[in-house]
C-alpha cells in the first residue's frame, strides 16, 4: 500500500473514533434547555420523549470499548502499514509461490515478526515432525500391518484424499476405487507413493475427429468384448481393425500399461462408465484425469504414511 | 387516492400501507415455509426430488431473498410510509409514486420468484439478482427514497421523529450499498460479472452483505421500532439523548464492521482488524436502542401480562439486544475461529431475523391492521397471544439448536489427535453429529409458520370484519422556520 492510503487509513480512521467520542462526551452533558428527567418540547402523532441522561454503565461500556480500540491498533496491525508493536501477522500474506513463502518465512525469523501461521506449523512439527520421521524410516508394506497407523493414515486419508476418492476409498466416476487391485499407475508401495508425491496427468485423447460415428460405435464394441461383454459380434469386428490406433497406450490385448497409466480394458472396471454409450462418450470426447501432487502440502513423511494405508486397502482382498 | 378533500383537510395515504402490510404477511409466509422446506432438505436430501429447481443450492437464495426482500422489505416500506406521514403531520410526497414503489418492488419480488430457481444468479450472497432486476430495484428504490424524503421536507413538525432519522439512514445507505455492490458487466441479458475481483469483490460483497443487515434488518427496523413500542405502550420515548448518541454511533460503525465477515482469509490484516475494532464498539450503540425501547416501557410494565402486542415488540428487543451482543464477540478473531463456517453463524442470523426482525414487524402488523380496517382490535386477541407462544418457542427451539451444533462443528473441526496432530474427526462425521439438532431446526421452523398462518387467518377475518379507512389530518400553518 501507498504512504498516501496508509495515511488515508490512519487519518480516516483515527478522526473517526475522536468523533465518536466527541458524541459521546457532547451528549454526556444536557445541551438542551430541557431539565433532566423532563419531556422535550416536541410531539409526533402524540410521542413525547423525555430527557433522560444516558445510563451510566452503558457510558462506562462505550468508554472501554473505546479504549480497548485504540490498545488494539496500537498492538495489532490495523491502521495503514502500521505493523503493530507486536509485530503479529496471520500469516505471508501476498505470496505468490512456494519459494517466496520460504523466503518471507525466513526474512520474518529474522526481524523476530510473529507470524502465527508459520509459528503455529512449527510447534505442530516440533512436536508431531518426529512421530512421523520415525514412521517414515519403516517400510510402506510394514506400516500398513501395523494397526495403530493404520488410524493415522486413514485420518489423514479423510482429511485429504476422501474428497475425491470418498470416505470408504471406493472412488467415484472418474475417481478411482483405492480398495481394489486393479492400479492405473501400479499398485506397489513405491508406485503409490510416487503418486501422492508427484500427482498422476491421466490423458485420454478424443477421437471424434479421427473416426466417423459409426467407427466409434463399433470401436466400443470390440472395447466391450475385450471384457467378455455381449456385444455385436460384426461390430465388434470392424471395431477391431481400429484398435491399432488404442493399443499404442493400451496394448495390443488391451491390458493397459501402467508405465503411462493407460486403463486395462478387459477387467470390467471402468474409471468413467462401461456402458456403450459411456464408452463411445470417452472415445468421442476423450478424458483428463488428474490426480494433484501433495508434497509441498503434506510432506514426504506423512505421505509415506497415508501411502501405507492405501496400500493396505488393496491388501485386504 | 384522493390528497385534498377540502381547503382545511388532507388524506393520509393509507392504501399504500394496507397493500404493502397484506403483501407482507403473504410474503412471509412464502419465504418461512421455503425455509422449513430448505431445512427438511438437510435431513432428507431426496426432497429436492431430483429436480434442479428444487435442489438446496436454488431455494436457499430464494428462502433469503423473499425474507429479507419480500417479508422484510415491504413491511419497512409499508410502515416507513405510515410512520412518516403520521410523525410529519403530511400526506405522502406522491400518491404516483408511492404506488410505483409497491408495484415496483412486489414485481422485482417476483422476478426473483422466477430467476433463482431457475438458477439465474450472479452469486453474491444476498445479493443474487441479475442486472435487469438490479436496475429495477435501483429505480424504485430512488423512487422510494424520494417519496420517504419529499414527505419529511414537507413535514408541517418543528422537529424530525428518531424514528425518521432511522428509516431515512437505513433508505440512503441502502441505495448506495446497492449501487456500488452490484456493479457488473453484462455478458448476456441474464448473466453478468462482477466489476471487482478477488480480494477487493469478497470485501465489496461484505460491505454490502453486513450493511444489508445492519442498514436493512437493524436500522430500519430501529425506526419500526421507535414508532410502534411508544404507541403500543402509551408511554414516552425513555432518552432523547440516548437516541441522539445510539444514532450516529450505529450508523456510523456500522459502514466499517463488514471486514469480520473474512477473517483468517486472504484479506489484508489491517483490514480484518480494523473490521473487528469498530464491530466490538458498535455493540454499545447497538444496545442504546434496546436500552431507549425497553425501558420506554418503565411504569407499564404490568400492560406485557394483558397485551400480546406489546409482548411481541418487547421480546423482539430482547432478542435485539441478545443477537447485537452476539455479533460483536463472534467478530473477535478468537471466537470466530471456532464459530466461522459452522450453524452457529445461522443460529445467530436468526435469532436476530426471527427474534428481532420478525417480531418487531408481526407486532407492528398487528397494532396497523384494525386502524388501516377502522376496527378496535385484531378479530381475535387471543390467537395474537397464541402466535406469541408459537413464534417464541419456534425462535428458541431453532437458535438452541444451532448453537449446539454450530459450537459442536467448530470444535470437531479443530479436534486433533494428541499422539500424532491428526485431526479427529473427518467433515463427513460434524455432518453425521448435526442431524439430530437440523431435525429440532426443523420442528422450531414448523411452530413459525404455523404462527404466521394463524396470523394471515386473524387479519383475513379483521379485514372482512372491517372497511378501508381514512384518516384526514386539519391543515394549519406550518410552524415557520423549521429546524431539525
Amino acid at each position: 500500500m501507498t504512504s498516501f492510503w496508509s495515511a488515508w487509513i490512519i487519518v480516516l480512521t483515527l478522526a473517526f473514533l475522536v468523533g465518536i467520542i466527541w458524541l459521546l462526551r457532547w451528549n454526556m452533558s444536557n445541551y438542551t434547555h430541557i431539565e433532566e428527567g423532563e419531556p422535550m418540547d416536541h410531539e409526533f402523532d402524540g410521542i413525547v420523549e423525555i430527557n433522560n441522561p444516558l445510563p451510566r454503565w452503558w457510558t462506562i461500556l462505550f468508554w472501554i470499548t473505546i479504549v480497548w480500540g485504540f490498545i488494539y491498533l496500537a498492538l495489532y496491525p490495523g491502521l495503514g502499514n502500521f505493523k503493530g508493536l507486536l509485530g503479529w501477522t496471520s500469516s505471508n500474506q501476498g505470496v505468490l509461490s512456494v519459494e517466496e513463502s520460504e523466503l518471507a518465512t525466513a526474512a520474518a525469523k529474522e526481524a523476530g515478526l510473529i507470524v502465527q501461521y508459520d509459528r503455529e506449523v512449527d510447534d505442530a512439527d516440533a512436536v508431531f515432525g518426529p512421530i512421523f520421521q520415525a514412521f517414515a524410516a519403516r517400510s510402506i508394506e510394514d506400516l500398513a500391518a501395523d494397526e495403530n497407523v493404520r488410524k493415522i493414515g486413514q485420518r489423514l486419508f479423510l482429511q485429504n484424499c476422501a474428497q475425491c476418492h470418498g470416505s470408504n476409498a471406493m472412488g467415484g466416476k472418474g475417481f478411482p476405487n483405492l480398495t481394489d487391485t486393479d492400479w492405473l499407475y501400479g499398485g506397489s508401495p513405491e508406485a503409490i507413493k510416487h503418486t501422492l508425491i508427484n500427482g498422476r496427468q491421466g490423458a485420454m485423447p478424443a477421437y471424434g475427429e479421427t473416426y466417423s460415428a459409426k467407427q466409434i460405435s463399433e470401436l466400443a464394441n470390440y472395447v466391450l468384448s475385450l471384457s467378455g461383454r455381449k456385444v455385436d459380434p460384426v461390430m465388434a469386428e470392424a471395431g477391431k481393425a481400429n484398435f491399432v490406433v488404442c493399443s499404442a497406450c493400451h496394448g495390443v490385448d488391451g491390458k493397459g500399461n501402467q508405465m503411462i497409466g493407460a486403463p486395462n480394458l478387459t477387467d470390467n472396471i471402468w474409471l468413467y462408465g462401461g456402458s456403450q454409450a459411456a464408452i463411445e462418450e470417452t472415445l468421442l470426447n476423450g478424458r483428463n484425469g488428474v490426480m494433484p501432487a501433495f508434497i509441498d502440502t503434506l510432506g514426504e513423511d506423512k505421505i509415506h504414511v497415508i501411502s501405507s494405508y492405501v496400500y493396505g486397502l488393496s491388501q485386504q482382498q | 387516492m384522493m390528497s385534498q378533500t377540502s381547503p382545511q383537510q388532507l388524506e393520509y395515504n393509507l392504501k399504500v400501507v394496507r397493500q404493502f402490510a397484506i403483501m407482507t404477511v403473504i410474503w412471509g409466509i412464502i419465504g418461512m415455509a421455503v425455509g422449513v422446506f430448505i431445512a427438511a432438505q438437510l435431513i432428507w436430501p431426496e426432497l429436492n426430488f431430483d429436480t434442479p429447481w428444487l435442489t438446496y443450492s436454488r431455494l436457499r437464495p430464494l428462502h433469503t431473498n423473499a425474507v429479507i426482500f419480500a417479508f422484510g422489505t415491504s413491511a419497512l416500506m409499508g410502515t416507513s410510509f405510515y410512520i412518516v406521514q403520521k410523525t410529519c403531520l403530511t400526506p405522502l410526497f406522491s400518491n404516483k409514486l408511492a404506488s410505483f414503489v409497491f408495484w415496483g418492488w412486489q414485481t422485482v419480488i417476483l422476478l426473483a420468484v422466477i430467476t433463482l430457481p431457475l438458477g439465474i444468479t450472479s452469486s453474491k450472497e444476498y445479493a443474487e439478482l441479475e442486472w435487469p432486476i438490479d436496475i429495477l430495484i435501483a429505480i424504485v428504490w430512488v423512487a422510494y427514497l424520494i417519496v420517504f424524503f419529499g414527505t419529511m421536507v414537507r413535514r408541517r413538525t418543528s422537529h424530525i421523529y428518531v424514528a425518521n432519522w432511522f428509516l431515512g439512514a437505513f433508505i440512503v445507505t441502502v441505495a448506495v450499498l446497492h449501487i456500488v455492490n452490484s456493479m457488473a458487466i453484462p455478458v448476456s441479458f441474464t448473466k453478468s460479472y462482477s466489476i471487482y475481483a478477488g480480494a477487493v469483490d469478497a470485501m465489496v460483497q461484505w460491505w454490502y452483505g453486513h450493511n444489508a443487515v445492519g442498514f436493512l434488518l437493524t436500522a430500519g427496523f430501529l425506526g419500526m421500532m421507535y414508532y410502534f413500542v411508544p404507541k403500543q405502550a402509551e408511554r414516552p420515548v425513555y432518552s432523547y439523548r440516548l437516541s441522539v448518541v445510539h444514532f450516529w454511533a450505529l450508523i456510523s460503525l456500522y459502514i466499517w464492521a463488514g471486514p469480520h465477515h473474512l477473517h483468517y482469509t486472504a484479506l489484508p490484516d489491517w483490514t480484518q482488524s480494523l473490521g473487528m475494532v469498530m464491530s466490538v464498539i458498535l455493540f454499545v450503540p447497538s444496545w442504546g436502542g434496546m436500552i431507549n425501547g425497553i425501558m420506554t416501557l418503565s411504569g407499564a410494565w404490568h400492560k406485557l401480562k394483558t397485551d400480546p402486542i406489546l409482548r411481541f415488540l418487547i421480546v423482539s428487543l430482547s432478542f435485539y439486544g441478545m443477537s447485537t451482543f452476539e455479533g460483536p464477540m463472534m467478530s473477535i478473531k478468537s471466537v470466530n475461529a471456532l464459530s466461522h463456517y459452522t450453524d452457529w453463524t445461522i443460529g445467530h442470523v436468526h435469532s436476530g431475523a426471527l427474534g428481532w426482525v420478525a417480531m418487531i414487524t408481526i407486532g407492528a402488523l398487528y397494532y396497523l391492521f384494525p386502524r388501516l380496517y377502522s376496527q378496535n382490535g385484531m378479530f381475535s386477541t387471543k390467537w395474537v397471544n397464541v402466535h406469541f407462544w408459537l413464534h417464541t418457542i419456534g425462535v428458541v427451539l431453532y437458535i438452541v439448536a444451532l448453537w449446539i451444533s454450530g459450537v459442536m462443528q467448530g470444535l470437531m473441526w479443530r479436534a486433533t489427535n494428541a499422539d500424532d496432530g491428526t485431526l479427529t474427526f473427518s467433515f463427513i462425521e460434524s455432518v453425521e453429529a448435526s442431524y439430530p439438532f437440523w431435525f429440532i431446526r426443523f420442528v422450531g421452523g414448523l411452530f413459525i409458520v404455523a404462527g404466521m398462518l394463524l396470523m394471515a387467518y386473524n387479519c383475513w377475518l379483521t379485514i372482512r370484519r372491517g372497511n378501508p379507512a381514512r384518516e384526514f389530518i386539519d391543515v394549519k400553518p406550518a410552524p415557520a422556520a423549521a429546524t431539525v
